[in-house]
């Protein structure tokens, strides 16, 4: 079938400081990735198209961009779902460097400020492993299912509008120790979330329970921080 | 400009090897990790079904097994020493993840959980034993998260989108890198006393493969043109499941948890080429059956595929047909729910792109590149080698995917890469820490860029010339069809051949993009090159062999000669021809005997 893809393109470096879309009409395979479609333009038509990517089946989190006004992986969106008629931008809120290429500093240091690391010193004197029931590990697996895409982050109208709001991404990776029975500065992460740029800031839109190709549910998640800074920590 | 930096240590590459040196690396001496990918983004995080390790959480096993058994995997030609070393350091680090904090799935009882994989067994009774520690079927993902978040409570330095495109040295001692900042399109610099390889391997070389586009061979191709050997380039490993066309991994988890392999005449064709352990045979034994049976017209519907069926009623099925039980001594049953829970991703991966639900339908898979065995040579400190005699290249350090220690040999089996690259990226660390403390800056060359910018400007020099795609096309379906699965003299002759032309070609390749800022025109082109000459050394590797052992099948050649060839092979890149020497493979208690499942 032929698709017809509307391309973002923006690159001071090459005059193109004002940004506007290329148009590219190619064949397709209603099961071909929008990644294989960038590929294909990139190698075949115009190898200046820009994009990150790596492991191209979802797992990594390089190739997030809005397809369709939409966040997803470009890996994980197949043409019979997207239409044959795809636009294709960068994600939204953080500085656009190269076509789809956006700066995720601002994304990784937000993630880094909230301790995302196991805090306990404690290990079994007979250096095995400390023990954890099913159920313990079971109440913090979704958010462990996070690749810091940042699909989530650049869907959400607060982070669009307010510098101060640290994201989604960042809660979900603080709620997955939060929650982990072995964890033990819980209350730490929940006095920076309680400040002004945590996980009050959330009007709980579910953009990002939406955009999460993890199908993670971020909007709950962040409901779950709210309700122990709200009731005073956890119990595991 | 050039920026030039310093730091004691120097670690490329940022997947689990990287990472574990680099945690243990920066406890002793000035770190700092270069990574062309967010860290977060390397292809550890792709590995799903576990890592391997003896502690008996739920049956019996014993280190000892798990020697005798990646012994037995690898066709007897991994170092029995490597071997021992590392499945004895393997409970350790597993406990060590843990206090890390991975998440590991849990037991009823609340330890690591573990279930079965292809070629662990109890030695005693040669059943499939439950030795792979797993968090779901995204343990590699757990693996990278965790080291990733151990490294920023470290406050290890990172330089991230900083792609290495030379190793420096001086006199034979390895003293730097030379890198572009992916941002700017400037070179940097990087002076150092260690400097430890972690770049992973080189899976793109193939046309069906379950690498990522990252998987380049950069490490293997810059330390060959820095005339270093790369050592057992021939074996390399196809995954038995593969989903169809796409190369995407089904983990071997799914057969540990029961799975089956189902030809098109409806048989588990595995029960005739493994009796006894049947579809938990090594992967090499498994992909070599599955194309067996598509030769035979017992494909799907006589076409290039088999099934992959995890459906509850079929595992239930055949795990009655076997007398599987659970370590209590009741029979193994399982619901849909509970194998969803065990490889959810999978199910998610099929949803996406099968359109199938695998606990309603049969997967359909076919084997897929997937593993480099073989890389710069090294021994169990992650020193790097220069020769069959085993001489250290001082300062140069290598661990991971791209070493070859080697501990896997022929063929490696599952759960143990992940394995290999927290050990002996841990022992690198240590051990580049160690050497920067002893060790004086040696003096850069005057223009250390020279080489990375001739390389570079070759490319950028050109214009309307040979495009990267089509040059990689022709390489990956040369190597599918000819340095594939099995293998003749016939057609790996014409692969070499191929690989020269390309080669050839190009010299006169050209991009689109001539600007700076983040140019991935410029660096598809120069990992091209990386893959053109691992393809070539490689191919000629291989049509050297004239033995079949673990992943290295001939059809010319099908017995294993180890009156012969029980050896390692070293290979050194000199402009289009490859010179080959042999080195011993060290036996210690495993004589090696006839190998079956």
């Amino acid at each position: 079938m032929l698709v017809y893809l509307k391309i973002y393109r923006y690159n001071p470096e090459a005059g193109r400081n004002v940004p506007s879309f290329d148009t590219y009409n190619i064949e397709a395979e209603p099961t071909d990735r929008v990644l294989d479609l960038l590929e294909e333009i990139k190698g075949h038509i115009d190898g200046t198209v820009s994009f990150r990517r790596s492991c191209a089946h979802g797992v990594c989190g390089s190739d997030a961009m809005r397809i369709n006004g939409r966040n997803m992986l470009a890996c994980k969106a197949l043409v019979k779902d997207v239409g044959t008629e795809i636009t294709i931008e960068p994600i939204l809120g953080l500085p656009v460097l190269k076509d789809m290429i956006v700066d995720m500093e601002p994304f990784f240091n937000s993630y880094k400020s909230l301790m995302p690391f196991l805090i306990n010193e404690d290990v079994p004197a007979d250096g095995k492993e400390r023990l954890q029931s099913p159920e313990q590990r079971e109440r913090f697996d979704d958010t462990t299912k996070c690749i810091l895409c940042a699909a989530c982050t650049t869907s959400c109208p607060v982070f669009w509008s307010d510098d101060q709001y640290v994201g989604p991404a960042t809660i979900v990776n603080a709620h997955r120790f939060i929650f982990d029975s072995r964890d033990q500065a819980a209350n730490k992460r929940l006095e920076i979330l309680a400040d002004h740029g945590g996980a009050f800031r959330c009007r709980t839109a579910f953009n990002c329970t939406e955009a999460c190709p993890r199908e993670i549910h971020v909007t709950q998640a962040i409901a779950e921080v709210k309700n122990a800074i709200t009731s005073g920590g956890v119990e595991h | 400009m050039t920026q030039t930096h310093q730091h004691e240590v120097i670690i490329v590459g940022a997947g689990g090897a990287g990472l574990m040196a680099a945690l243990y690396a920066s406890r002793g001496a000035d770190t700092a990790v270069l990574s062309k990918l967010y860290p977060t983004r390397s292809h550890t995080g792709a590995a799903q079904g576990g890592i391997g390790a003896a502690l008996g959480n739920l049956e019996p096993d014993k280190v000892e097994w798990h020697s005798f058994d990646t012994v037995k995997g690898s066709d007897y030609l991994g170092d029995q020493d490597a071997i021992d070393y590392m499945c004895a350091q393997a409970p350790e680090v597993v406990y060590e993840l843990e206090h890390m904090g991975l998440p590991f799935s849990r037991t009823d009882d609340g330890k690591i959980a573990q279930r079965r994989f292809g070629g662990h067994t109890n030695n005693d009774t040669k059943q499939p034993v439950l030795r792979s520690c797993y968090a779901a079927d995204r343990t590699g993902h757990m693996i990278l998260q965790t080291l990733y978040q151990n490294c920023i409570k470290n406050k290890v330095h990172f330089y991230d989108e900083f792609h290495v495109l030379d190793l420096l040295m001086n006199d034979g001692v390895a003293n730097g890198v030379v890198a572009v900042e992916l941002a700017t399109g400037e070179l940097h610099v990087f002076h150092a006393k260690s400097v430890v390889f972690a770049t992973g391997g080189h899976g793109r070389i193939w046309e069906l493969t379950s690498n990522a586009y990252a998987y380049t061979g950069d490490g293997v191709a810059i330390t060959l043109r820095r005339g270093l050997p790369a050592q057992d380039l021939e074996f390399f490993q196809f995954h038995p499941t593969g989903i169809l066309k796409l190369g995407i991994l089904i983990t071997e988890g799914v057969r540990g948890e029961g799975g089956v392999l189902i030809n098109g005449k409806g048989e588990r064709f595995m029960e005739r080429y493994a009796p006894t352990v049947k579809d938990l045979a090594s992967r090499d034994v498994v992909s070599r059956s599955i194309y067996l049976e598509i030769r035979d017209g017992n494909g799907i519907k006589g076409d290039r595929y088999v099934h992959l069926d995890m459906r509850p009623e079929v595992v239930n099925h055949y795990a009655e047909l076997d007398g599987r039980t659970l370590p209590d001594g009741t029979p193994y049953r399982v619901t849909g729910e509970q194998l969803l829970s065990k490889v959810p991703d999978i199910v998610d991966f099929c949803r996406t792109y099968l359109g199938i639900d695998p606990i309603k339908e049969p997967m359909p898979i076919q084997p897929t590149a997937h593993y480099a065995m073989g890389g710069i040579p090294t021994n169990v400190h992650g020193q790097a080698l220069s020769d069959a005699q085993g001489t250290i290249v001082p300062g140069l350090f290598a661990a991971g995917e791209v070493a070859c220690v080697s501990v896997h040999g022929a063929n490696r089996l599952g759960t143990n890469s992940l394995l290999d690259l927290v050990v002996f990226g841990k022992e690198a660390g240590k051990m580049a820490a160690e050497y920067a403390k002893s060790a004086d800056y040696k003096p850069l060359e005057a223009n250390p860029t020279d080489f990375t910018r001739q390389q570079l400007d070759r490319i950028l020099g050109k214009s309307g010339g040979e495009k990267v795609v089509t040059l990689g096309e022709e390489m990956k379906t040369k190597m599918m069809d000819d340095v594939g699965v099995f293998r003749t003299a016939e057609g790996m002759a014409s692969a070499i051949e191929k690989m020269r032309e390309l080669r050839e070609r190009y010299k006169n390749v050209s991009v689109d993009d001539h600007g700076k800022r983040f140019n991935t025109d410029l660096l598809n082109a120069w990992e091209l090159g990386c893959l053109l000459d691992v393809a070539l050394a490689t191919a000629v590797s291989a049509h050297a062999r004239p033995e079949s052992r673990g992943a290295h099948a001939r059809e010319d050649f099908p017995k294993r000669n180890d009156a012969e060839w029980l050896k390692h092979t070293l290979a050194w890149m000199d402009g289009d021809q490859v010179r080959l020497e042999y080195k011993p493979v060290t036996i210690t208690k495993y004589e090696p005997k006839e190998r079956v499942y």
